[in-house]
């Protein structure tokens, strides 16, 4: 039994029904009680669907326990298939309907309906969604996928796209666009936009393309061994990440590499002098595996920060994040724990957070800024505007949605000159967002606590408590509130590492001596 | 004088045939309830007993994610826990050991069953009988189930006040209980309504605080505020507390008929009670008739969710001049709601439970003005160009009593006043 507040991943068969949701001419008959027909509404309302997700729940109640709801779970199959007519029919259970035994699987398979009819097997108590949509996505291709003759032009399936997946819709166009200049077309697209009959064709391709292993590595590698389709290994977010895609794939498929970046701004944009104050930002990264591997490399490569910490909430890219964090330096986190991810980040206390939309709670109560990179998503997560995270475009959207939640350049060195002005100080928080700006508080002057005494006793640092004196705590404050945090740190381990016990105004400076760079 | 507008049994839906369908039902489970329980019990803490669905069903459910520790959680069963490794009871008193010793600010404690610990038989009530001993006097656990096999939506608010009444002492005080969660501000208009009339001593269930001094007896007799409180009406019942049946109070003409009825039982006479309901049944009137020149004439159909249904069908024909084709509601309580189908006139489907393809196609078949109806349908429909109000919000926005007449009746204006806004589609 485990205390839970909020979670990073539903269960899954929600990701069976990302899948499911995703694809056209398939149906999903789901064994589960009333009231998990709350997921509809996940794609309804957060990624604004405008048709109800292909599922039929049988929602069994307590008087249909023990009586007849497999005879329930066969009538609603039935029906789902009189009313929809679909392709193809996938059936499983929900955690409740796991319990019951009912075995939908074989029930579906007495039924003799005229389609194909796969089972899920998704254990609810031990795996969560990403593993339901790639499990899911597997028996899907392992049912329907067959050897067929290669398309005449090159071409390449897109794989790994659901529904109510962050940026997928665009990232799609992307992709095809990158792969459309090297002269590879898109064989088939899946799950997202496709029916079981283009499953059956995934084979005509020469290559896949994993845009996300989190949903459909297990099919990739199946496909790989039984079809002989290769597939990509690198997820081209970012400039040199979707660099490294394009020779990898020109490779694959035996064509020369060929990347226009003719509207690629990310480079000059990093590079022009208003983003100077970039340098060295310290962020932390959480998210799914395969966003923060590309985040990580594009916030120390392409944006200048310092990354001082990083994790994954999907254990299944734990091994991954390992690697990533070792390269980096840092300590991975691999928890879908939220109080955990909370915890970290207010001992990093970094100036950024390149999270999810649970890091932006964190960070709207920590007072740090957040960009969301990654899923779980929001009804922010789907924009109206073209918004890709992949490719040449994608880089240029990262740019924007990283550099908003903070304070512009220009604005920055203003702070540094006004950082005493009584409206223009760095409380009063960035111009382009909104929110009252607030007056500085007055100094409380005459009943400023003596300046020899302690005032704040920090958290235990090796070697004992370091204690700030009361106009060191004055002068900190005077220190921009986004580089407040390192530079407390910075003196507090500073003073640590020579035995200083209690931090003065000279030791403040010292320390920012010790570490300019 | 007051001009209630008598009781006309003969012409009203009491007795109308049922429609009872069985197939998918598109609603919440009791779970959802903790999302306004939690607020309103200020020193109670909700722990399902669950599983990752429900976790994440009450994330999902309300966006609710406002809150970076919330006074809820799940106790996620895990493969140990179900293969019978770990006794379920002793995991329990580890989480719960757990949780009160960070939050020692918890005084209420629920244990909330679910699907799952109802399928494997998980005795809450044992459960919480032990932990209420192990942590008394400072901590009160009690259980009720939200599960989705047990209940529909508002059910979880109806177990929830259900549980609590078991354990509230004796009193014989002559008193008037409200009872259901309402926001603070509409509660304290009820009250202040009642207290000007003479109305008292009042009390309300549930109390924002466990440690109010509550009591129960022969001598109380009790008001509900919402349709959805039937197992919390035997309860109340069964400890000798005697029910004011009454019209739920939405909109002008049901908050009067429900305040009457309390009068009465009071002794209120006619007198005072005009001088106390005058001012504000003219101000709600004047409200409801602004919504109402959007809403007159147009026809409503509702889909099942949260019990509201009946009482705020008579709203929307009574006093808004629409047309309902069908008012579908997950579960039907004669006993709370018959009051307000005496006055739903005839013509409307009356339907309980569902079959959500089956309704879907009666409601396309009728093309109504507006459908009620929950967040799961309400984008399909609108983009088959039909305008809906999503119900959630009606149990979460303040919509009873005179001041909030004119907002309730808003809630169903404002898609219709949107659809004729937008200018959005391709010139023709």
């Amino acid at each position: 039994m485990k205390l839970t507040v909020w979670t990073y991943e539903g269960p899954p068969h929600v990701g069976a029904m990302r899948v499911a949701t995703g694809m056209k001419g398939l149906h999903y008959v789901l064994h589960a009680p009333q009231g998990d027909t709350y997921a509809d509404l996940l794609f309804t309302m957060i990624e604004r669907r405008n048709h109800r997700p292909p599922v039929t729940f049988t929602t069994f109640q307590a008087r249909d326990l023990g009586s007849d709801t497999a005879d329930l779970f066969k009538q609603a199959a039935q029906d789902a298939y009189d009313r929809f007519k679909p392709e193809a029919i996938i059936v499983g259970a929900s955690c409740t309907a796991e319990l019951i035994q009912d075995d939908p699987g074989g029930l579906a398979e007495t039924m003799g309906l005229p389609v194909p009819t796969i089972a899920l097997e998704l254990p609810s108590y031990q795996r969560k969604e990403n593993f339901g949509a790639d499990e899911t996505f597997f028996q899907i291709v392992r049912h329907l996928a067959k050897p067929v003759e290669k398309t005449a032009q090159v071409s390449a399936n897109l794989i790994g796209p659901t529904a109510l997946g962050f940026r997928h819709r665009d990232d799609i166009d992307e992709v095809t666009a990158l792969l459309s200049d090297m002269g590879i077309s898109v064989n088939v697209v899946a799950p997202m936009t496709s029916s079981p009959s283009d499953i059956a064709r995934l084979g005509a391709a020469h290559l896949n393309v994993l845009m996300y292993p989190e949903t459909a590595e297990t099919a990739a590698r199946w496909m790989e061994r039984e079809l002989g389709i290769p597939f990509t290994k690198v997820v081209p977010i970012g400039v040199g990440a979707t660099r490294d895609f394009v020779a990898e794939v020109a490779a694959l498929a035996n064509v020369e590499p060929y990347l226009d970046d003719s509207r690629l701004r990310l480079p000059w944009y990093s590079r022009s002098v208003d983003s100077t104050y970039l340098t060295g930002k310290r962020v932390f990264v959480f998210g799914d595996g395969t966003h923060v591997k590309a985040a990580a490399r594009i916030a120390r490569d392409e944006m200048g920060f310092e990354v001082v910490g990083l994790g994954c909430y999907n254990r299944e890219q734990a091994r991954e994040i390992r690697a990533v964090a070792k390269e980096f330096g840092v300590e991975p986190l691999i928890t879908d724990d939220y109080l955990e991810v909370e915890r970290t980040i207010e001992a990093l206390a970094p100036e950024m957070i390149l999270g999810t939309q649970m890091e932006r709670h964190i960070g709207k109560r920590l007072g740090i800024p957040c960009a969301v990179i990654s899923a779980p998503v929001h009804v922010q997560d789907f924009p109206a505007r073209y918004s890709p995270q992949m490719g040449i475009e994608g880089a240029n959207v990262i740019f924007d949605t990283w550099v908003h939640p903070l304070v512009m350049g220009l604005e920055e060195h203003l702070l540094t000159m006004f950082r005493e002005d009584f409206e223009f100080h760095d409380d009063a928080g960035a111009s382009h967002h909104g929110g009252k700006a607030l007056l500085r508080a007055e100094e409380e002057g005459s009943s400023a606590p003596d300046a020899s005494e302690p005032v704040a006793t920090m958290a235990p640092v090796p070697g004992g408590e370091v204690i700030w004196l009361a106009d060191a705590e004055r002068e900190l404050k005077k220190i921009p509130f986004f580089v407040r945090g390192k530079a407390r740190r910075n003196t507090e381990t500073y003073a640590a590492s020579r035995g200083v016990m209690q931090i003065s105004v000279d030791t403040l400076y010292e320390a920012k001596a010790h570490y300019a760079r | 004088m007051t001009d209630q507008t008598p009781v006309r049994a003969s012409t009203g839906c009491r007795d109308t045939p049922v429609l009872k369908q069985r197939g998918q039902r598109e609603v919440f489970c009791g779970l959802t309830g903790i999302i306004w329980l939690h607020r309103k019990m200020q020193d109670a803490f909700f722990l399902v007993v669950g599983s990752r669905t429900c976790a994440h069903l009450l994330q999902s459910a309300a966006g609710v994610m406002i809150f970076a520790e919330p006074r809820f959680g799940t106790a996620i069963l895990e493969e140990t826990d179900l293969a019978g490794l770990a006794d379920a009871q002793t995991e329990l008193d580890r989480v719960v050991g757990e949780l009160l010793s960070r939050r020692p600010d918890i005084r209420q404690l629920f244990l909330v069953g679910s699907c799952p610990s109802e399928v494997i038989k998980l005795d809450l009530q044992l459960a919480a009988e032990r932990l209420t001993e192990q942590h008394a006097p400072h901590v009160r656990v009690l259980n009720f189930s939200g599960s989705g096999i047990e209940t529909t939506f508002t059910q979880g608010e109806d177990a929830c006040l259900a549980s609590m009444v078991p354990v509230l002492p004796k009193t014989d005080a002559r008193q008037l209980l409200l009872v259901g969660a309402l926001p603070d501000v509409v509660e304290e208009q009820a009250v202040s309504l009642l207290e000007q009339m003479g109305v008292g001593p009042i009390r309300v269930l549930p109390a924002p605080r466990a440690d109010s001094d509550l009591g129960l007896g022969e001598n109380t007799v009790f008001a509900l505020t919402q349709p959805f409180l039937g197992d919390t009406h035997a309860a109340l019942e069964r400890r000798g507390a005697r029910h004011i049946a009454a019209p739920f109070p939405f909109g002008e003409e049901g908050t009067t008929a429900w305040l009457r009825a309390v009068a009465d039982e009071f002794g209120v006479d006619d007198a005072t009670f005009d001088r106390v309901t005058e001012a504000p049944r003219a101000r709600a009137r004047k409200a409801v008739a602004q919504a109402a020149q959007t809403l007159s004439g147009k026809s409503v159909f509702f889909f099942p969710d949260s019990q509201l249904e009946i009482p705020l069908a008579r709203f929307l024909t009574r006093e808004c001049g629409m047309t309902a084709i069908e008012v579908g509601a997950p579960f039907i309580h004669k006993a709370l709601v018959g009051p307000d189908l005496d006055l739903l006139e005839q013509g409307p489907v009356i339907s309980e439970g569902q079959d959500v393809d089956l309704q879907l196609d009666r409601c396309r078949a009728a093309r109504p003005d507006l459908t009620v109806c929950g967040l799961g349908l309400a984008n399909p429909l609108e983009a088959e160009g039909m305008a809906t109000k999503w119900a959630i919000e009606l149990v979460f926005t303040p919509v009873h009593f005179y001041e909030q007449a004119g907002d309730l009746a808003g809630l169903f204006s404002r898609p219709l006043r949107r659809a004729g806004l937008l200018k959005v589609e391709a010139a023709e």
